[in-house]
This record gives C-alpha cells, sequence and structure tokens, in this order.
C-alpha cells in the first residue's frame, strides 16, 4: 500500500470511530466531556509511560482508559459537592491536562519519543514509518492496527448496546425506572470514549479529536430525526472530511490534522446551510406558517 | 533563585503575570454566575488562528496587533455559537465543542504555514500554545499590564451594575439598565482578558485561571464583594507563584504551573472552606447527628423518667 494510501486508511478510521461515538455523546448532551477527556488522556499516556518507560500501545489504552475514567468520575464527585457541571468540568480537565504537560516537560524528558507538541497535533506523517506485522493481514501500521481494532469495539459497542444507549440517551428517566443499569452504561460509554480518544491520538492529536467527534455528529444531527440514519450519515461525514482534509493539507502544505478539523467544519458549514429541515436556506424557503384560525 | 529574581526582566513579568491573575480572577466571578466557564475555554482556542493571521498580515510580532487579530477571531467565535445555538436545534455546549476544535484547528493549519516562512519560524509563535511567559520583553509586558489594569478597573467602576445585572435581571430592566450594553462590556472585557492572557499562560489553559479562582472563592464567602476580592487574590498568587516556579527549570512551561498552583489553591478550599467545605460539613454534620440522639435519647428516656417519677 502507498504512503498517502495508509495515511488515508488511518484518517477515515479515525472518522469512522469519532463519528459512532459523538452521536451517542452529543444526543446526551455531553460534547463538552468529550473535550475534558480529550485533554486529560494526555495525563493518562505520560503516566503510562513513566510507569512503564515505554511507549505501547496496550500501556497507553490502559492509562488513557483510566485517566477517562478519573476525569469523569472527579467531575461526577465535584457535582455531588454541589459545583457547578460547568465549573467541575473546567476544574477537572484543565488541571490534570496542566498536570500532563508539567510531567512532559520535566520528568519524561526531550530524548523520548513524546512531547506536547505531538501530543496536541499528532503525527499522521510518520504513521506509515511504524509498521508491525500482524497474522492473516501482513504488513500494517501499528497506529492504523490499533485505530482499526478500537473501531471494531466502537461498532461491537453500538451494536450490543443500541437499544440500552437510545433509551439512556433520550429518556434517561425511563431507563432508571426500567431498571437498566444507568451509571454503569455511563462509564463503559467513558471507557468507549476515552479508547477512541487515544487510538486518534497518534494520528490527530488531543483537540482535533474533539472536532472529529463533535462536528460530524452534529451535522447528522441537522439533517434526520432517526438515531440509526444518524449513526450512518455522522461516520459517513466523519470518512469524508478525514479525506477532504488529507486532500486539503497536500494541496497547501500544511498540518493534516489541522486541515481534517476544519474539513469538519466545512461539513458542518454545508449542513447549516443547506439542511432541508434546520438549515439557513430553507428557513428563508420555507412559506411562512399559516395563521390559524 | 534569588539572583534570578534581581534581574529586572524577571521581576516585570512576575508582576505582570500576577496583574493578569487578578484580572482574570474578577472576570472569572462574573462569568461563573453567568454559568459560562466554559465558554471562556472554547474563545481562548478560537483566539489561535487570530494570531497567526495577524502575524501572516503584519510579517513581524508586534504583540499589540497579535491581540486584535486574536480578540477578532475570539468575537467570531462567540457569535457564531450564539447564532447556532439560535437558529438550529444544536445545544450550547455542542456549538461550543464544535466551535473550540475546528477554530483551532484552523489556527493549527495556519501555524504551520506561517512557520514555514522564515521570520514565522524564529517568531516564537507555538508558545502561545502553553504560554512563555519568559519570552515576554519589556514591551509586551507594558501592553498587557496596561490592558489588565483597564479589564480591572472597568469591573471596579461598573461594581454595582455588574450586581445587577447578574443577580436581578428584571429589576436592571426597570431601572434603565440596558442588559444588552451590559451584555458587550462583559464580552469585551472577556475577550480582553483572554487575549492578554495567551502570551503567557497559552490558549489551552488561560481558561482555567478563568474558572479555577471564583469557584475557589465561592467557598470562603456568599457575598459577591468578598468573592470577588478573594477570586483576584488567588488569581494573583497562582500567576506569581506558578511564574516563579516554571523559572526554576529551564524551558519549563508557566501556564501549567499556574494551573497547578491554581489548583491547589481549589483543594485547600474545598477542604478547609468556611462556607461549603468538606471539613465544616463533616463537621456540621456529625454536630447535628449527635443533637440528633442526644433528642432520640431524651425522647426515649422521657416516659422511664415519668414512671420512675411516679414510683
Amino acid at each position: 500500500m502507498t504512503y498517502a494510501g495508509w495515511i488515508m486508511i488511518t484518517a477515515s478510521l479515525v472518522g469512522l470511530s469519532c463519528g459512532l461515538i459523538g452521536v451517542f455523546l452529543i444526543l446526551r448532551k455531553m460534547a463538552m466531556m468529550a473535550d475534558a477527556i480529550s485533554h486529560t488522556v494526555l495525563l493518562g499516556i505520560v503516566s503510562a509511560y513513566l510507569v512503564t518507560q515505554e511507549l505501547s500501545g496496550p500501556h497507553m489504552l490502559l492509562g488513557a482508559i483510566l485517566a477517562g475514567l478519573l476525569t469523569a468520575f472527579l467531575v461526577q464527585w465535584l457535582q455531588s459537592l454541589q459545583i457547578e457541571h460547568h465549573a467541575a468540568m473546567g476544574i477537572v480537565f484543565t488541571t490534570l491536562f496542566a498536570i500532563g504537560v508539567i510531567l512532559i516537560s520535566t520528568a519524561v524528558g526531550k530524548n523520548a519519543h513524546l512531547d506536547v507538541q505531538h501530543a496536541l497535533m499528532g503525527e499522521i506523517t510518520f504513521i506509515p514509518f511504524k509498521m508491525i506485522s500482524l497474522p492473516l493481514i501482513g504488513d500494517i501500521p501499528e497506529a492504523t492496527a490499533m485505530l482499526a481494532f478500537a473501531c471494531l469495539i466502537v461498532l461491537f459497542a453500538v451494536i450490543i448496546f443500541y437499544k440500552e444507549w437510545k433509551i439512556t440517551s433520550f429518556d434517561p428517566g425511563l431507563a432508571a425506572s426500567l431498571g437498566l443499569p444507568v451509571l454503569l452504561l455511563h462509564y463503559v460509554f467513558m471507557s468507549l470514549v476515552s479508547v477512541t480518544t487515544v487510538a486518534s491520538f497518534d494520528a490527530v492529536g488531543a483537540i482535533m479529536v474533539v472536532a472529529m467527534l463533535i462536528t460530524p455528529a452534529a451535522s447528522a444531527y441537522l439533517w434526520t430525526d432517526r438515531l440509526l440514519v444518524m449513526l450512518i450519515l455522522s461516520s459517513s461525514f466523519g470518512v469524508i472530511s478525514a479525506i477532504v482534509g488529507y486532500v486539503i493539507a497536500a494541496w497547501i502544505d500544511t498540518s493534516i490534522s489541522g486541515s481534517m478539523a476544519f474539513a469538519t467544519g466545512l461539513v458542518f458549514l454545508i449542513s447549516f446551510l443547506l439542511s432541508p429541515k434546520h438549515g439557513l436556506i430553507a428557513g428563508y424557503v420555507r412559506p411562512a406558517k399559516p395563521i390559524e384560525q | 533563585m534569588w539572583s534570578s529574581l534581581m534581574m529586572s526582566n524577571v521581576q516585570w513579568v512576575l508582576i505582570s503575570t500576577m496583574i493578569l491573575g487578578v484580572a482574570a480572577g474578577t472576570i472569572g466571578c462574573i462569568a461563573y454566575w453567568k454559568k459560562q466557564s466554559l465558554m471562556s475555554d472554547a474563545l481562548a482556542h478560537a483566539a489561535l488562528p487570530g494570531v497567526v493571521i495577524a502575524f501572516l498580515v503584519l510579517g513581524e510580532k508586534n504583540l499589540f496587533v497579535l491581540m486584535i487579530g486574536a480578540a477578532g477571531t475570539a468575537l467570531a467565535g462567540a457569535f457564531f455559537i450564539q447564532w447556532i445555538r439560535s437558529s438550529t436545534r444544536i445545544t450550547a455546549d455542542t456549538a461550543m465543542g464544535m466551535i473550540l476544535s475546528v477554530f483551532y484547528g484552523l489556527g493549527i493549519m495556519l501555524l504551520a504555514i506561517a512557520n514555514r516562512t522564515a521570520s514565522g519560524n524564529q517568531s516564537g509563535l507555538d508558545s502561545f500554545i502553553f504560554g512563555q511567559a519568559a519570552a515576554m520583553v519589556r514591551s509586551d509586558v507594558m501592553t498587557m499590564l496596561s490592558l489588565a489594569v483597564a479589564v480591572i478597573l472597568i469591573v471596579l467602576i461598573l461594581f454595582k451594575e455588574w450586581k445587577i445585572y447578574l443577580f436581578d435581571p428584571q429589576f436592571a430592566q426597570g431601572s434603565g439598565l440596558s442588559l444588552r450594553g451590559m451584555d458587550v462590556i462583559y464580552t469585551t472585557v472577556l475577550v480582553t482578558t483572554i487575549v492578554i492572557g495567551i502570551q503567557a499562560v497559552g490558549v489551552i489553559l488561560i481558561a482555567a485561571l478563568l474558572i479555577i479562582p471564583s469557584v475557589s472563592a465561592r467557598y470562603w464567602t456568599q457575598s459577591f464583594r468578598t468573592m470577588v476580592l478573594l477570586s483576584a487574590a488567588f488569581g494573583g498568587v497562582s500567576g506569581a507563584a506558578g511564574t516563579l516556579i516554571s523559572t526554576l527549570g529551564s524551558g519549563w512551561p508557566t501556564g501549567p504551573f499556574i494551573v497547578v498552583t491554581a489548583a491547589s489553591l481549589f483543594v485547600l478550599s474545598l477542604i478547609f472552606g468556611k462556607e461549603k467545605g468538606i471539613f465544616i460539613q463533616y463537621w456540621q454534620h456529625k454536630a447535628r447527628q449527635k443533637m440528633l440522639s442526644q433528642q432520640q435519647a431524651d425522647r426515649q428516656l422521657g416516659p422511664n423518667r415519668v414512671e420512675e417519677g411516679i414510683q
């Protein structure tokens, strides 16, 4: 496979898994939680590195899941102490992120393959250089393999928990009264957000993953009222933005992850203008509602 | 450490981050009561493309022009968030997350282009992401100081108006105070604080300096005036202490140390705070328990005593 081919496949996998998870993030009104977790994952990765002294996939995944759960837990705990949700989130993620940055710049040292720049912006251009060989598939970049794995987990979880998440997202009260383990489902979901985030980390970095998580799902939300259609649309928007972003970056020679985030913005802008039901143009064209007698 | 303190540049930087902390702490209280803590985070990220655009247009690094650029895109971000929220069914937090990440992505795109140019490579634009107070020169410090003082003055002069605006909007309308005008002033002051903070603290962490001191102050008082004063003090201490710590190592970023100092003050407030701190609540809880069990004991003992009396 060519160099550009691997990059496109990796980016599309990011778009696909983020698009799926993002739908539930938006419907549960937890978009900023994605922002928070994407920042704190950095602390998880740095801690995993400091404990094991190596940068390997499984350790990073585990560290990131723990950091994601810690964030979710701390936010809930502060909220139970009557701190408002927005403030609780703001305190937790900035502090954990700051600790992560301090650890990187003091304890990790310069020679490790882990620096802040890398963590924030991702280095998708280096991904095809680090190949591993897997049985059946052959040679594949390590980050791509990890993303494919994360994507499968996400897909699997969405299929298994489809009904449960549908109920908990749209009507938490009903879910609780039906006896669904709402809190457990919440933490399972948070772990999945962390898994997706850390798997996308190498490719697009901590902050651009927020764009991939939220924006395609928000665009899809403007086109449809059905959950299944929204999931399909959102993941396709994710893949389209990834590819368009790569093309833009190759065209004007700039940061790939930055252009991918920008491309999600373009997809949203088009949806914002053209969506048949909620779009701006539809708002002008649609005849005024007749006055009811 | 003391020898590095004697250098006048360090002193100036120290003063400016302290004043920045005071300004952020004051504005943070208003943002806290408007329930817009995360809005400041979104606006800070949205300021990044503005910094780079201003640099690309001007071709050199002039802090004042970069600040105007930053304020421009931050305000555009605020406008978009408001527009998306009011004209579609997308909720405020989704709109904030979107604007934050898409604008930041645009900033990174432009930054890669600016870093390719010869002057851009050495301009230290990267330090806007995490803040590098040590990179500030005298003129930067002066710009920052005067804007921060202006922000603090605006909050102090309009103090009564802020109180009405935050806590009794209906009365404000009745008494002829323009809520829209106050909204404009609030957004301007908030964006100014963010913009002067990004050089020292960085776009990613400046929101923390607005959020954490105000929440910490909330643990010590019920009065808005005291809250603002305390929050300003917490912010100032964090700014100065964080900067001092970051001068101890070479190349240590300033922003994260400021945030961690602020967070330690928050943890102290959370535990020992006079109003809702964990200690005082535990103590009150114990006292109440004791009182209740005492009452219960009295009630149980009561009839017995009567019986004893009869015998």
